[in-house]
């Protein structure tokens, strides 16, 4: 086949055929590809064009080649959110149909209910309570056993759902403390903001006689109560106990009395839905601080 | 005299002889390994038969679990994550038996090389023993060697179109039960043969025979000595492995040259003539297509088919077997130099003979002590080793387990009677394919208390946790301590996992946070 008198190109060294160019003395051989990797680059080539007939591909000036088989990896996202969400419709119209205590109480709706609240709480409540729902100055903790508006399962439920004092929901729950300041005089402010801050050393309650006993039981034991209990039923906090939402220190206390600031919370219900709200119902109670 | 002694002379040629080398890129030569006969060849059957068997039947065994596991004796569940191997289960933190299994593979691939060279390739190879098994189908159908030879050449008839297609299709069967058979390691075979014929299988299960089925049909039909060649690292490896002490196939030129066709005439005109006849027998029957008359070499796998061919024209000849045999580099060497008188002379097969004829008795031949030396023992000593560690670690391995999650966010909360809440997520594992009550306690954290959400405490304040069998149980444990209590901002103290049913007790140290500081 190379005949050295025929071809000019011919390698002596190694008796192939050389592409006949030459670079300072170098010359390129001109070995054939092994078949084996040809034929890969022709179906290549051709596996490409056949794709590009049946998937996306050619772009055009503001859209694509949408290809025969109408491909699209939305249309994927989208099949798939939908398995997604046929997979968990049973469990969903569980919960919907269950009320709070029957979820808490089937261990399979518990679970799921818990998961899918953690889920919902991670994108709609941790902005204030905090990422371990462990709150932060005026946001409450949702992992103690201190609740302003009730901590049983059912009053979790109906506090996410209604929210407090927000206004575009009529069953809100909503409550006032009165400016103290308008109604009582600085000395017994002040004398009423070591009472309550002596409520919550751990002596118990004090005496009728200590001062500031008399301001609280005509003022303030209405709402918060006899011996500074708080009530849930007008989100009173309990004064008595070692946690405090909003305040350390006399001097913060009487701040509060003077001029008292008030929490609010949106009602998630018209947001998120009957479901979700169960669902972040079941995962708050599971924090541990449930009643 | 070759044909008084009805020798046949075959007409084979080495496709890696030196004067055939030729440029890269060229056409691969076809080999026709002609069927060899003798004890290597028996022996190499009963392997295939052995590795065979083992590969089709295995994942057919039933073994009895008690009705909560899988009653598959080797099933790799890798959907539960679970590995069956008879009386073994292994969960995946276990894997390391699995490692520790490869490592003694490992070691055992280099005890086997550095004494008997490369075993692994000649005998128990997977592409050994199907390639040996594609030759079985292509000899039953298209004869042996020389028919194949003169069928190759031929232009295609009817009959070379039949015999073809029925081969090629025979291939394929034996490629698709391959790859078919690799599946029901994954699932429970009986189910998944019924699932596999009615089109309910897995798709992973029709690609992964449709791989396999190609791999089996083009490495062992097609590409057969190619692959171990061009494309397997091993033989690359094994220079590194192989040493002077090591057996290798080896044709033992100091008996065996000058070879002659013309034994009788060349020595009656007084040449030198050694045992070799140059029948090209070992040629012929080689699967890899190569003459191990030119040394040890790449491509030698060592399958001693050759040596069954040789030793059987030897025997017609009336000469000792083993002109071609397995040796050490060790013992060649010596015998090459009696041969070769120190290297001084060129070979005469007269120097290793007795006047009389016979092989001289200071010939070395194979030795157990060739096999005994550091390096080996070494090998087996670290390869027991592994194997001992491996036994005693699942002797002794524990079939219930338990990790605790300490609560990060937050790390403690403080609650309204002012004491201590810390959080922590309990995973109890039940390894064993047996329901089991765990009792759950905690120790070490003084005045403190448990809470498991939706379970009642036993009155000594511990709890009753049904675990499923070969399930993992999580549980959310609150565990409070009075606040006076809870001064240092860490503690440690312990959870306490019991069976109530065997002996086994699992403890995890904790440590429990507060504030700290302030009493």
């Amino acid at each position: 086949m190379h005949d050295p008198h025929k071809d000019p190109h011919l390698d002596e060294l190694s008796g192939v055929s050389t592409t006949g160019h030459e670079w300072d003395g170098i010359k390129e051989l001109n070995n054939p590809l092994p078949r084996w990797w040809v034929v890969s680059f022709y179906a290549c080539i051709v596996w490409a064009l056949v794709y590009t007939v049946f998937y996306p591909a050619w772009p055009l000036l503001t859209s694509a080649t949408t290809g025969v088989l109408g491909y699209s990896s939305r249309a994927d996202v989208r099949s798939e959110l939908a398995a997604a969400e046929a997979a968990r419709s049973g469990y969903v119209a569980a919960i919907k149909a269950a009320d709070m205590q029957q979820i808490l109480a089937d261990e399979t709706l518990r679970t799921v209910a818990t998961a899918a609240g953690s889920a919902a709480f991670k994108v709609n409540c941790i902005q204030c309570h905090g990422s371990g729902a462990q709150g932060s100055k005026g946001f409450p903790n949702l992992n103690d056993d201190d609740w302003l508006w009730g901590g049983t399962p059912e009053q979790i439920l109906t506090t996410i759902a209604h929210g407090v004092r927000a206004p575009e929901d009529a069953d809100t729950h909503v409550s006032e403390m009165p400016a103290f300041g308008d109604i009582l005089k600085p000395d017994e402010i002040a004398s009423v903001a070591t009472f309550v801050a002596d409520l919550s050393n751990g002596t118990g309650f004090p005496e009728e006689t200590a001062p500031g006993a008399q301001i609280f039981a005509q003022n303030c034991a209405s709402c918060h109560g006899d011996r500074g209990e708080g009530n849930q039923e007008m989100g009173a906090p309990n004064l008595a106990d070692s946690l405090s939402l909003l305040v350390d220190g006399e001097e913060a206390i009487a701040a509060q009395i003077r001029a008292p600031k008030h929490g609010v919370m949106p009602a998630w219900g018209g947001r998120l839905g009957d479901v979700t709200v169960k669902e972040l119902a079941a995962y708050v109670y599971s924090l541990g601080g449930g009643k | 005299m070759l044909e008084k002694m009805d020798i046949e002379r075959l007409d084979a040629e080495a496709v890696n002889s030196q004067k055939r080398r030729q440029v890269l890129y060229a056409p691969r030569k076809k080999i026709f390994p002609k069927r060899a006969s003798g004890g290597f060849r028996r022996f190499k059957w009963l392997i295939m038969a052995i590795t065979l068997g083992i590969y089709y039947l295995v994942p057919w065994l039933r073994w009895d679990r008690g009705g909560y596991a899988p009653d598959q004796a080797v099933l790799i569940d890798i959907a539960n994550r679970r590995f069956y191997f008879f009386f073994i289960e292994i969960w995946p933190q276990e894997f390391f038996y699995v490692a520790g299994l490869l490592v003694m593979a490992g070691l055992g691939l280099f005890l086997l090389t550095s004494t008997v060279g490369r075993a692994w390739c000649g005998y128990t190879c997977p592409q050994t023993v199907w390639v040996d098994l594609f030759l079985v189908v292509e000899r039953a159908i298209e004869g042996d060697r020389n028919a194949r030879i003169k069928l190759d050449k031929e232009s295609y008839s009817p009959r070379k179109l039949v015999l073809r297609t029925t081969k090629h299709v025979i291939w394929l069967l034996i490629a698709v039960a391959t790859g078919g058979a690799w599946i029901f390691y994954f699932a429970d075979a009986p189910t998944l043969l019924v699932d596999v014929f009615t089109g309910q299988a897995e798709i992973v299960a029709y690609s992964t025979i449709a791989f396999l089925t190609a791999t089996t049909y083009i490495f062992g039909g097609l590409m057969r000595e190619q692959v171990c060649t061009y494309m397997c690292p091993w033989p690359r490896i094994q220079a590194a492995m192989l040493d002077e002490a090591s057996l290798t196939v080896t044709y033992n030129d100091w008996r065996g040259e000058p070879r002659s066709r013309h034994a009788k005439k060349s020595a009656a005109q007084g040449a030198v003539v050694g045992d070799c006849v140059d029948c090209n027998a070992c040629v012929a029957v080689c699967p890899m297509g190569i003459d191990i008359r030119d040394g040890q070499q790449l491509e030698c796998i060592t399958c001693a088919l050759c040596i069954d061919a040789c030793d059987g024209v030897m025997d017609k000849l009336g000469r000792e077997r083993g002109l071609i045999s397995y040796t050490t580099l060790n013992d060649y060497n010596a015998n090459m130099a009696l041969a070769t008188a120190g290297g001084t002379q060129p070979i005469d097969p007269a120097r290793v003979r007795t006047p009389d004829g016979k092989l001289a008795a200071t010939l070395r031949h194979i030795s157990l002590a060739s096999f005994l030396r550091l390096r080996t023992l070494l090998y087996a000593a670290l390869w027991s080793l592994v194997g001992i560690g491996l036994v005693y670690a699942l002797v002794t391995r524990d079939r219930l387990d338990v990790n605790v999650l300490h609560d990060r966010n937050p790390q403690f909360v403080m609650l309204s009677d002012g004491s201590v809440r810390n959080g922590y997520t309990l995973k109890i594992l039940n390894m064993i394919a047996k329901p089991r009550v765990m009792a759950v306690r905690i120790e070490g954290l003084p005045q403190s208390s448990a809470a498991i959400a939706g379970m009642e405490a036993q009155s000594d304040g511990s709890f009753l946790v049904p675990v499923e069998p070969d399930r993992l149980r999580s549980l959310k444990v609150f565990v409070t301590q009075p606040r006076h209590v809870a001064d240092e901002q860490v503690q440690t103290f312990r959870f306490v996992i019991e069976d109530t049913e065997g002996p086994e007790t699992k403890t995890y140290t904790a440590t429990f946070q507060a504030p700290g500081g302030s009493k």
